[in-house]
């Protein structure tokens, strides 16, 4: 038995938002992989919770008519690795997000509540950043939309307003066109283990495949929340592609990270691993971009 | 202050190929609800914080921790435990007996989680590779065996089931 007060079923998402304005101290659970976990701990014991695990509406990836990709927010790990727009668009999402935990996790956890919690080394969250992911809310006054840099305010806590719910998570398609990525999860071991830094790289080459016209990267646990490594891609941008471009890309990435000695890792080995994962990273996504380095 | 009341409610899903309809408290997971209810004692209480997949089971297909599930989210689904796996008489199935032979049971308290994790791959009727099987049973701990022997009893049942030949290497 959980210590729960109360279990509210929403039935669609506007009644979830109904329910939220009724019931202001309780707390949304989607997969529960999170929020049963610190109920069981003791850390949201006797918490009122309001379910929108049965919202198959806000469950699945589709493309909209200007070409934005929906991952809706129900969408489990495992659904999204395997979906064939994933695949073929934003394929890095897919791999970084089979990374999470393990198989039983990865059918559980949603990608809503990898980003609601506000966790830094959360496996999707750098790609979403690394990619200028949109966040769409649902609340009482109808959808907002809001870069996913801005919905994080610190630590475990993010944008979400009265009566909201996460319902999107949507990459636009001047984000994701001609784009391609690869992640980098740093922990000590393969499974079952959360992230000691996570870096996501992604670069757009000119038609020629010589140059870069485009690069982005951003990073889990370098701070405490995800965030991008502005210098590096200022860098990176109208560049001949090379190894020293690589090298370079690399180092920059320390003007902009801030991470902290935790008992994960201390950190100066977390920059030590920024910049050479960055490095790698760089490399393998100008070759999936059909760049030769 | 509000007053804190206990809260019921019935669910109906199919469990092991039979419907089934419950009323549960709603702070149930769905491992205490198929252990007290049903006494599918095969779904096991490890950690209760979904790290070591002894209470593993399968629903609409897919695995999933019972611990870190609530109960009345099985509301509709199809939801299989080790039990299912008996046949008529009580036989067991391969993937049981493969495990016997390969010394891959010791306590025994982690093998249906694995076993479950295992019918998923198998029916999927793929052929992985050892890599490939390690990642797909990574959600699982074993204090006993030290996994190789739980690795080859999966292998060789996938192999069998392929009608192929185990490569050997
Ligand atoms: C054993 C184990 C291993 C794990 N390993 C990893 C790992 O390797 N990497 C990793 O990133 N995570 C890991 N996690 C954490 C967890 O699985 C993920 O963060 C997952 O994405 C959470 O999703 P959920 O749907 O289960 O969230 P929930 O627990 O349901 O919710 C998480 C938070 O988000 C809020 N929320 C959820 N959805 C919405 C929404 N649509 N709108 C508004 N608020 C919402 C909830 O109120 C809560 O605060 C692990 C968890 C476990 C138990
Ligand atoms: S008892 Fe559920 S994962 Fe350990
Ligand atoms: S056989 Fe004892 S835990 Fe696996």
């Amino acid at each position: 038995m959980y210590d729960m007060k109360a279990l509210y079923q929403a039935k669609s998402v506007e009644d979830a938002v109904v329910l939220r304005l009724a019931h202001p101290e309780a707390q949304i659970i989607a997969g529960g992989s999170d929020v049963l976990v610190q109920m069981r701990e003791g850390r949201r014991a006797g918490a009122e919770l309001i379910s929108i695990q049965t919202l198959d509406e806000i469950r699945g990836v589709s493309m909209e008519d200007d070409g934005t990709l929906r991952i809706g927010s129900l969408t489990s790990f495992s659904h999204i690795t395997r979906d064939p727009l994933i695949q073929k668009y934003i394929r890095v999402l897919g791999e970084a997000v089979d990374q999470v935990g393990g198989p039983q996790i990865r059918n559980i956890g949603t990608i809503g509540g990898n980003t609601c919690n506000g966790v830094t080394s959360a496996d999707s969250a750098s790609t979403l950043h690394a990619w200028d992911a949109i966040v769409e809310l649902t609340g009482p006054q109808g959808v907002r939309r809001q870069p996913i840099a801005e919905f994080y305010i610190k630590a475990g806590q993010v944008d979400i307003r009265e009566g909201e719910i996460q319902t999107a998570i949507l990459i636009p398609r001047e984000s994701y066109e001609n784009c391609f990525g690869h992640y980098i999860k740093y922990a000590m071991r393969n499974a079952m283990d959360i992230a000691t830094l996570g870096t996501s790289v992604n670069v757009r080459l000119s038609a020629d495949k010589k140059t870069v016209e485009r690069a982005r990267v951003a990073f889990g646990v370098a701070g405490p929340v995800p965030l991008r490594a502005a210098h590096a891609e200022a860098l990176a941008a109208g560049q001949p592609v090379s190894l020293d471009l690589a090298d370079r890309f690399a180092r920059a990435v320390k003007e902009d990270i801030n991470p902290r000695d935790s008992w994960r890792a201390a950190k100066d080995f977390r920059l030590h691993i920024a910049v050479e994962s960055a490095r790698r990273a760089f490399i393998e996504s100008v070759k999936l971009a059909g760049g030769a380095l | 202050m509000e007053k804190h009341q206990i809260q019921y409610q019935t669910v109906h899903f199919n469990l092991n190929g039979k419907d089934v309809e419950k009323t549960v408290d709603v702070r149930a997971s769905l491992t205490d609800m198929l252990r007290n209810d049903y006494h599918t004692l095969s779904v096991k209480k490890g950690c209760e914080v979904g790290e070591c997949g002894a209470c593993n089971v399968l629903i609409d297909g897919e695995t999933f921790n019972s611990c870190i599930y609530l109960a009345v989210w099985a509301e509709g689904k199809r939801i299989r435990t080790l039990e299912g796996l008996m046949g008529p008489e009580g036989e067991l199935s391969d993937i049981q007996q493969a495990f016997i032979d390969e010394a891959a049971i010791q306590c025994g308290f982690c093998t249906p989680g694995f076993i479950m994790s295992a019918v998923e791959l198998l029916e999927s009727g793929r052929e992985y590779t050892d890599e490939e099987l390690r990642k797909l049973l990574s959600g699982h701990l074993c204090r006993c065996t030290g996994y190789e022997n739980i690795l080859r009893a999966v292998k060789k049942t996938m192999y069998r089931r392929l009608g192929k030949e185990m490569p050997t290497a």
